[in-house]
């Protein structure tokens, strides 16, 4: 291993400028002329817009103009769309209501925009925006998911609020093999919905050059290609050849990046109609109101068992709110990415699930980190857990027993696991929790006057997303490849351009490694290209853990290319066969002799073409690939969660956190690292501290820092990170993707270690201390009664 | 942000004569409440008068059987105190707790008292010790000042310009963290002083900061967090919202209090 190649903790070059203060985001970007935009937004969640009068504030001081949803109607500006088609179990097609930019007839939900005031500063813009009047018929509204089918229908096409009745598995066998069990583990749970905020907040500025009816947009995207394909094609904004998407740095995702928003839309608009840049960036208030949010599943699980414990089949049915409009991805996330993750890391016979996705006042939901995954997580760790507990088998023998042991192994919801090893994760994990020392520390403890409880979660995720054939089959209305270009300069340095975008995942560093170790040269030599389309030919983007599992491969896929082209050219220079170069460490050698030549020459006469013929060998250095995966890729691991609770006050502390996780090959073990810490914290601040709350007028109650907690340093132990691996056979590199995992994995290790100290079965999320404290309180008056 | 005149006065008199002839003014001291508001557009002050430059607000000293903090005190200058954690350290504890780094060097013990909110740490500790507030106007002792919730007696025109604890032998304060705000979910504040016994709570009440009578009465016997064994106060009165109920908030009154007790006894 090189110093700089694959396997190396090298530092991050993007890092010096992030720390610095010269990272170049959206909002950083200074146009000419440019104007602000501020969104007038319905402080209702359901509500008919009877007028909108603009008058008063295009008279104010600085206000170029005020749109409104009429204008965008008129304009005739398409609306947003799902890309994602789900059929019901009758096949019928899903419930695709509607979703314009902005309102014109009716609003959905608090935040949903109406009008876009544009003026010359943003002080001026939100003045102005305050004077326009919407006058609203008031609607009844509903925002708990449970209650959506009998509550107030928000669309024409949606009747009962219902989306789509979908299914997945085979329910007579189900049944069959329920009627069959020894043991039966019953479970609600509802999967708390989560507010994604990014530290960057979303942020639009589009110009519009009328000599080459040129659009450009810079934007806070996770896939450039596929938000100016949607904009162009579906919104029908401009050709795409006509519009440019530029995302430069971005600060955080998440996913909530990943979609197509209203905001974007307008500010493109508006600038073609003013002929003026026009920038929005949101506050944090408006991000809590806009931005999708993640999760909110009402759910209610089974578990059949035979007398040991061996697990014969599952059945869930849930209950998924998509909120007031369907989002670009919304109706993947509790279906494909949800019902096919079931199985965990067991070999279960048979799995039924149905999920019922509806419509409620609230804010859009869409894909967040883990997406799908965290939620199957949760369901299958805690029935797996409980039933263990119920039956007086230890949790850790019931997974062991249950374990998928051979691979591939193909579960009954679709996924075929090609490789893992789950007793290698579980057993390494177990040495570094020191499990065996837990009863010691649990009297000790006591002594103290604490709970102290230990939870696990064996999970699995499908990352690597995702071979392009399969996912079509399922609905995607899009390929899930990835390209990229190597770009060889005549001096022998080298740039990658890739359609993978990095907003924090490190791509300009470990993306450098794998070309650094490949080709023999210097890291520093390398440059990693990303987030603009007129430099970037089409990518799909980064989520779902895919940009080393797909993004990599592609680049290892343009690096052959390039090795092969740069043989031809080394072949001419030393007078050899190509067959006889030997390509190593940067070096081209003729097989046998010492008749040598180096990376840097062989690229300087690959463009000067003075060796060989121009017509035999096209001079230059570029290639470029389009890798399609052959599958998902399924990382794995076991995260332990050791707790103390506070019996006085419920407040439940974090002892010490344990995750062994088998990612296939890794590339930067330090981003690894960073990428595993910044999971588990997600994880735990849904198990523990956060959670949306709307009151029963759709009012985001939760719409602040203030009141919605996201998890801090403090609230965090250190963690015992270990590592084991089975690499992937799916790509070239083996590499099985890292960035979800601890979201997926912490939810589920939290609840069934704070369960364990208290000695309940089950407790919400988020398990704040006054939940635990009125558990605590629940089962001290049974032990009195 | 509203449009808003900005005043920069370096004495106190200038301040009260621009709060005199601004009755739509606002005295800008840490600002970490006032600027948030400003921010959302929830408040619409006429001008902010900030005493930042206002001389002789800022220190702590020990004045006889007193510690006198100067209203623009930062809440990170008076927790790293010297003189105030050599002699009491259990006050020097509350401006520790507040918020985070950034809200501790910014934000002033005299404006945390005049916006009284109900969560904020100092009105415990000032409570808690039978303080005495000094404006430009005149002394008020603490059972006099705190109004309810973000209510006090300041009148217009008074500016708070120091605060005047009483040095007790045993104090304490624990708290109970808003797990998003860092505020006072619940905080107490005890302390002993000869015979005079205080337990002030923030956080909890409906109306704001409040002393326990009965729970100072039971350490009157013995100033011990056993006398305080079982006890609790009803859940009338307290503050219910998502975060704790007021059942919860009332029972961490009687929870924090031993704890605080214990503290102080240590």
């Amino acid at each position: 291993m090189s110093a700089t190649g694959i396997g190396a903790a090298v530092r991050r070059k993007e890092d010096l400028r992030f720390i610095t203060g010269k990272g170049q985001y959206t909002d950083d970007v200074v146009r000419p002329g440019e104007v602000r935009a501020a969104f007038v937004r319905s402080p209702h969640a359901h509500a008919r817009i009877t007028s909108v009068d603009a008058s008063v504030a295009k008279s104010m001081p600085g206000v170029v103009d005020v749109l409104t949803g009429a204008e965008l109607k008129n304009d005739k500006i398409g609306n947003l769309i799902c890309g994602w088609m789900i059929h019901s179990k009758d096949g019928s097609p899903m419930k695709m209501a509607p979703h314009p930019a902005l309102a014109a007839d009716k609003v959905c939900h608090v935040g949903d925009a109406v009008a876009v005031v544009i003026a010359e500063t943003l002080s001026q813009a939100r003045d102005a925006a305050e004077k326009v009047k919407v006058d609203y018929e008031v609607l009844p509204a509903v925002t708990d998911p449970a209650k959506a089918k009998s509550g107030p229908q928000i669309h024409e096409i949606a009747p009962n609020n219902t989306i789509y009745q979908w299914s997945l598995g085979d329910s007579k066998a189900v049944d069959a093999a329920f009627a069959g069990a020894r043991h039966i583990t019953k479970l609600d749970i509802i999967n708390n919905r989560l507010v994604p905020n990014a530290i960057e907040p979303r942020a639009a500025l589009a110009e519009y050059d009328s000599g080459t009816d040129q659009l450009t947009l810079w934007n806070t995207t996770q896939n450039p290609h596929v938000a100016r394909l949607v904009i162009a094609a579906f919104v029908g904004m401009a050709p795409e050849h006509k519009l440019r998407v530029i995302a430069p740095d971005v600060g955080g995702g998440f996913g909530s990046k990943i979609f197509i928003y209203p905001e974007e839309v307008v500010c493109l608009w508006a600038a073609r109609k003013m002929g003026r840049p026009v920038k929005w960036t949101a506050d944090r208030s408006e991000s809590f109101v806009t931005d999708a949010h993640g999760r909110d599943h009402v759910t209610h699980a089974e578990l059949a068992l035979d007398e040991r414990g061996k697990i014969l089949a599952m059945r869930v049915s849930t209950i998924a709110n998509l909120g007031a409009y369907m989002s670009t991805f919304s109706s993947s996330v509790p279906t494909y990415l949800y019902g096919t993750l079931l199985s965990g890391q067991y070999d279960i016979p048979h799995i039924y699930c149905e999920v019922d996705a509806v419509y409620t006042n609230t804010v859009p939901v869409d894909a967040y980190r883990g997406a799908g995954r965290p939620e199957a997580t949760f369901v299958v760790e805690r029935l797996v857990e409980i039933a263990g507990r119920q039956m007086g088998i230890d949790p850790v023998d019931l997974r062991k027993l249950n374990f998928v042991k051979t691979f591939p192994h193909q579960t009954p919801v679709i996924m075929a696991y090609d490789a893992g090893d789950y007793h290698a994760s579980l057993k390494k994990a177990l040495e570094l929790a020191d499990v065996k020392g837990f009863n010691r520390r649990r009297r000790e403890a006591a002594r103290r006057g604490k709970l102290r409880g230990l939870g696990y979660s064996t999970y699995i995720e499908a990352c690597g997303i995702a071979p392009s054939q399969a996912v079509g089959s399922l609905g995607c209305g899009v390929g899930l490849w990835e390209s990229a270009e190597v770009r060889v300069n005549p001096t022998g340095t080298v740039e990658v351009l890739t359609g993978t975008h990095a907003h924090g995942q490190g791509h300009e560093t470990t993306f450098a490694q794998l070309v650094s170790e490949r080709l023999g040269i210097p890291f520093e030599n390398i440059s990693i290209v990303h987030g603009d389309t007129d430099k970037v030919q089409f990518g799909m983007g980064t989520y779902g853990s895919r940009s080393g599992a797909v993004g990599m491969s592609a680049i290892v896929k343009a690096l052959e290319k390039i090795e092969a082209k740069a043989k031809k050219v080394a072949a001419h220079m030393l007078e050899a066969a190509e067959g006889d170069i030997v390509f190593k460490d940067g070096k081209f050698t003729v097989a046998g002799t010492d008749k040598s030549t180096t990376w840097g020459d062989v690229a300087l006469n690959a463009y000067i073409a003075h060796k060989f013929a121009g017509q035999d060998l096209e001079p230059g250095l570029k290639e470029t690939s389009f890798y399609d995966p052959i599958n998902f890729t399924f990382p794995a691991g076991c995260h332990i969660c050791e707790v103390e609770i506070d019996r006085d006050t419920g407040k439940t502390e974090i002892v010490t956190w344990t995750a062994v996780d088998d990612f296939g090959t890794v590339v930067n073990p330090m981003i690894v690292e960073g990428q595993v810490h910044g999971g588990i914290a997600q994880g735990i601040g849904q198990a523990l501290l956060e959670g949306a709350v709307y009151d029963n007028d759709g009012q985001l109650v939760t719409g602040s820092l203030m009141d919605y907690s996201m998890p801090h340093a403090h609230d965090l132990p250190s963690f015992r990170i270990g590592l084991t691996e089975t690499k992937s056979p799916s790509n070239p590199l083996g590499i099985k993707g890292c960035g979800e995992a601890g979201a997926i994995a912490a939810p589920a290790a939290v609840i069934n270690a704070i369960t364990d100290a208290i000695g309940t079965e089950d407790i919400s999320m988020p398990a704040t201390p006054q939940v635990v404290w009125s558990a605590l309180s629940r089962t001290q008056t049974r032990a009195a009664a | 942000m509203y449009n808003f005149t900005f005043h920069r006065p370096t004495t106190v008199r200038q301040a009260a004569g621009l709060l005199a002839r601004n009755p739509e003014a606002k005295l800008l001291a840490g600002g970490h409440s006032l600027l948030p508001v400003m921010k959302q557009r929830l408040a619409r002050p006429s001008a902010l008068i900030d005493l930042s430059l206002v001389e002789g607000l800022s220190g702590v000293e020990q004045k006889g059987r007193s510690i006198v903090i100067g209203a623009m005190t930062r809440h990170a200058d008076a927790a790293n105190s010297p003189v105030l954690k050599e002699v009491m350290p259990g006050l020097a504890s509350v401006p520790a707790s507040v918020g985070d780094p950034q809200v501790r060097n910014r934000g002033t013990i005299g404006g945390s008292i005049a916006n009284n909110d109900p969560n904020a740490d100092y009105p415990a500790a000032v409570l808690g010790l039978g303080a005495t507030i000094i404006t430009n106007k005149r002394r008020i002792a603490a059972d006099d000042f705190f109004k309810g919730m973000f209510t006090t007696a300041l009148e217009d025109g008074e500016i708070i310009t120091k605060i005047s604890f009483p040095i007790a032998k045993k104090a304490a304060y624990e708290k109970f963290k808003h797990p998003a705000s860092g505020f006072a979910l619940v905080g107490v504040f005890v302390s002993k002083r000869g015979s005079d016994i205080r337990v002030a709570v923030t956080g909890a009440g409906a109306d704001g900061v409040f002393r326990v009578k009965s729970f100072e009465e039971a350490l009157r016997k013995r100033f011990a967090a056993k006398s305080l064994e079982g006890m609790t106060i009803p859940a009338n009165g307290m503050n219910s919202d998502i975060h704790a109920s007021a059942e919860y908030r009332a029972h961490l009154v009687g929870v924090l209090a031993r704890r605080a007790v214990a503290k102080a006894t240590a």
